[in-house]
């Protein structure tokens, strides 16, 4: 079903050099409307690296990027959110005295006239249409006036991930999001995963939780020093299969014995 | 969800200290004006908060342009000599232009926007030295505090400047209005023709130099809360990456910040020569450690992020009652600093303490 559609993120022959360091060498792969992908591999492996291409931290040496179809030249994390690709990373890039529906506007803020000359913020505009979006995610959070430092982390990622799809991103990478989270809340944002698949947002997921990869990507793409040894679908795979494809089948069959 | 029940929980036992933790400067002012005015004699008068008044102008200018500075994440140590460099300026300005036999009024006017325009300079070279050189604020700007100075001193060849136009005093030292109780009322100027007796009994009404600051102050005070500007300076301050990837231009946004820091010490210079009628070097250089302390008196954190005008105006008028009533009980003005620097870090400490009351007004 999903490979008679036309992917909406294709990267070819990605070759990326820091000096003499080959830290990807000619990958290729697709992701295709509503697909979760799970990007894998040990540290080093070039995933991050492979990520940061397409978001426009660097710019690769040798290959192409095609979104929906064109080819483009993404030279600064500018260029790739106008596109609508956005990267959530670890850190997770909010401004933690603010509080939800400024940091869902951060940068971008809805202004108002006051005595009908003065711009001004426009709070409330921007209260009702950030608690539209997350009601849409089915995201739960106490007040949207909260500052962001009283939050949880859980919390914290789904204010992250709202943001971006209140800005129509239809491409959404996101760097280890569970790694920091408790069980509870890690269910939750692979909820959120789900939701946002259902409504036709493509995921690139790095993660080093197989587990939780497993649970929601529907391929998985394995990295090992730079280039890609697997592309699995998850339901024909097993996490022993890709664990031997992320520190090579050699290592495994050495441990064995 | 736990977070909520826990609060809920314990809401009882820790609305009080809330409360008070997230109030106690306005106590704290109101402990002070109770205790000087038991203590004192006609401290509580109208004619001595005027004094008051007058004597905040200065910490509450600097403290105004340090606010943003501050939340931004930085911090302005070059205020003071800023101040001293605008204040020679202008007067030097005034002096030269009226002895060419220029209208007092047309003098006085340009000596003002002259030292305006020259008082972004600093602010400029700060803020091109900590966004586009990656120099430390601390460092850049006590760099700066040295070389206003200097520049200063080689305006004033030493001395301070003095010989200005007349009109320069009667304005700084004149007030919104004249009132004589069951008679008249006078706006902006003393009325004319008054017997000596009546004259004596006239209440001067708000001096102008505050109710100009105030203005000021209020205008940039809307500005920081409510426009794109102020939240683009409170996201700096709380993440300047988040900021940066949300596309805020950080740079160009710190750079007026420092502008805005510099052009509130030169309004400092400016209300200096105004008032005292001569133009100093040193004219603001103890104040710059006053102007930080109402900031974090306010509720500012030095690590950014927090803040606002209002709370810098309560924390001004903490010194400035503290001072003023200092002198009314005849204690040597020296012991302030000892106040000023305790009230600063108990100030940092509640902050530390007690993180859920860190106060933003909005």
């Amino acid at each position: 079903m999903i490979e008679e559609r036309k992917p909406i993120l294709e990267v070819k022959n990605i070759v990326k050099r820091f000096g003499g360091l080959v830290a990807v060498n000619g990958v290729s792969m697709e992701v295709y409307p509503g697909e979760v992908v799970g990007l894998l591999g040990d540290n080093g492996a070039g995933k991050s690296t492979l990520i940061k291409v397409v978001s426009g931290v660097y710019h690769q040496d040798e290959g192409q990027v095609f979104f929906k179809g064109q080819e483009v030249k993404i030279n600064n994390p500018m260029d790739a959110i106008n596109l609508g690709i956005e990267t959530i990373y670890q850190d997770l890039a909010l401004a933690e005295n603010l509080n939800v529906y400024s940091n869902i506007f951060l940068g971008r803020e809805k202004l108002k006239k006051a005595l009908g000359c003065i711009d001004v913020l426009d709070h409330k505009y921007m209260l009702t249409e950030s608690k539209k979006v997350l009601d849409r995610l089915g995201i739960e959070i106490p007040s949207l006036k909260n500052r962001i430092k009283m939050l949880s982390g859980g919390q914290r990622q789904s204010v992250a991930i709202s943001r971006s799809i209140f800005w129509n991103a239809k491409f959404l990478i996101m760097d280890e999001p569970t790694a920091a989270l408790g069980v509870a809340e890690q269910r939750k944002v692979l909820d959120l995963v789900r939701t946002l698949s259902a409504q036709g947002v493509a995921v690139i997921i790095i993660s080093h939780q197989l587990y939780d990869v497993f649970q929601v990507a529907h391929r998985l793409v394995i990295l090992r020093r730079g280039e890609k040894v697997g592309e699995l679908m998850t339901r024909e795979t097993n996490p022993d299969e890709v664990v031997s494809l992320i520190v090579g089948a050699e290592l495994v069959e050495n441990s064995k014995k | 969800m736990s977070d909520e029940n826990i609060r809920k929980s314990s809401g009882i036992n820790r609305e009080w200290p809330v409360l008070i933790g997230k109030s106690w400067i306005y106590l704290f002012l109101l402990g002070e004006i109770v205790v000087f005015s038991y203590y004192g004699t006609g401290f509580f008068s109208a004619k001595n908060f005027q004094n008051v008044m007058v004597n905040s102008i200065t910490i509450m200018l600097l403290a105004a342009g340090e606010i943003f500075v501050i939340i931004s994440g930085g911090i302005d140590l070059s205020v003071g000599f800023v101040m001293g460099f605008a204040s020679v300026m202008s007067a030097k300005m005034m002096v030269t232009f009226y002895t060419l036999g220029w209208n007092q009024n047309l003098a006085i006017l340009m000596g003002i926007l002259i030292a305006l325009l020259i008082g972004f300079l600093p602010g400029l070279l700060n803020g091109f030295l900590v966004t586009k050189m990656r120099v430390p604020p601390f460092i850049a700007t006590f760099g700066m505090y040295g070389i206003a100075y200097g520049f200063s001193e080689i305006i004033s060849y030493n001395v301070p400047i003095t010989k200005l136009p007349p009109g320069v005093g009667a304005f700084g030292n004149g007030y919104l209005l004249y009132y004589l109780p069951g008679k008249l009322l006078n706006w902006f100027s003393q009325p004319v023709g008054l017997a000596r007796a009546e004259i004596r009994e006239l209440v001067p009404v708000i001096p102008n130099i505050f109710v100009i600051s105030l203005l000021i102050i209020f205008i940039f005070g809307f500005i920081l809360s409510r426009t794109r500007f102020g939240q683009h300076t409170y996201a700096i301050g709380g993440n300047i990456d988040a900021a940066r990837r949300a596309g805020i231009n950080v740079d160009r946004h710190l750079m007026k910040v420092y502008m805005v820091s510099s052009l509130f010490a030169s309004l400092g210079g400016i209300m200096y020569v105004l008032r005292f009628v001569n133009g100093r070097a040193d004219a603001g250089s103890a104040r710059m450690l006053d102007s930080v302390v109402a900031v974090v008196i306010g509720g500012a954190s030095l690590y950014g992020g927090t803040g606002s005008m209002v709370g810098s105006i309560i924390g001004t008028f903490i010194i400035a009652i503290l001072e003023t009533g200092m002198v009314n009980l005849g204690i040597p003005t020296f012991n302030k600093y000892i106040y000023v620097g305790t009230i600063l870090i108990v100030a940092v400490l509640i902050d530390q303490l007690f993180p859920e009351l860190v106060r933003r007004g909005d």
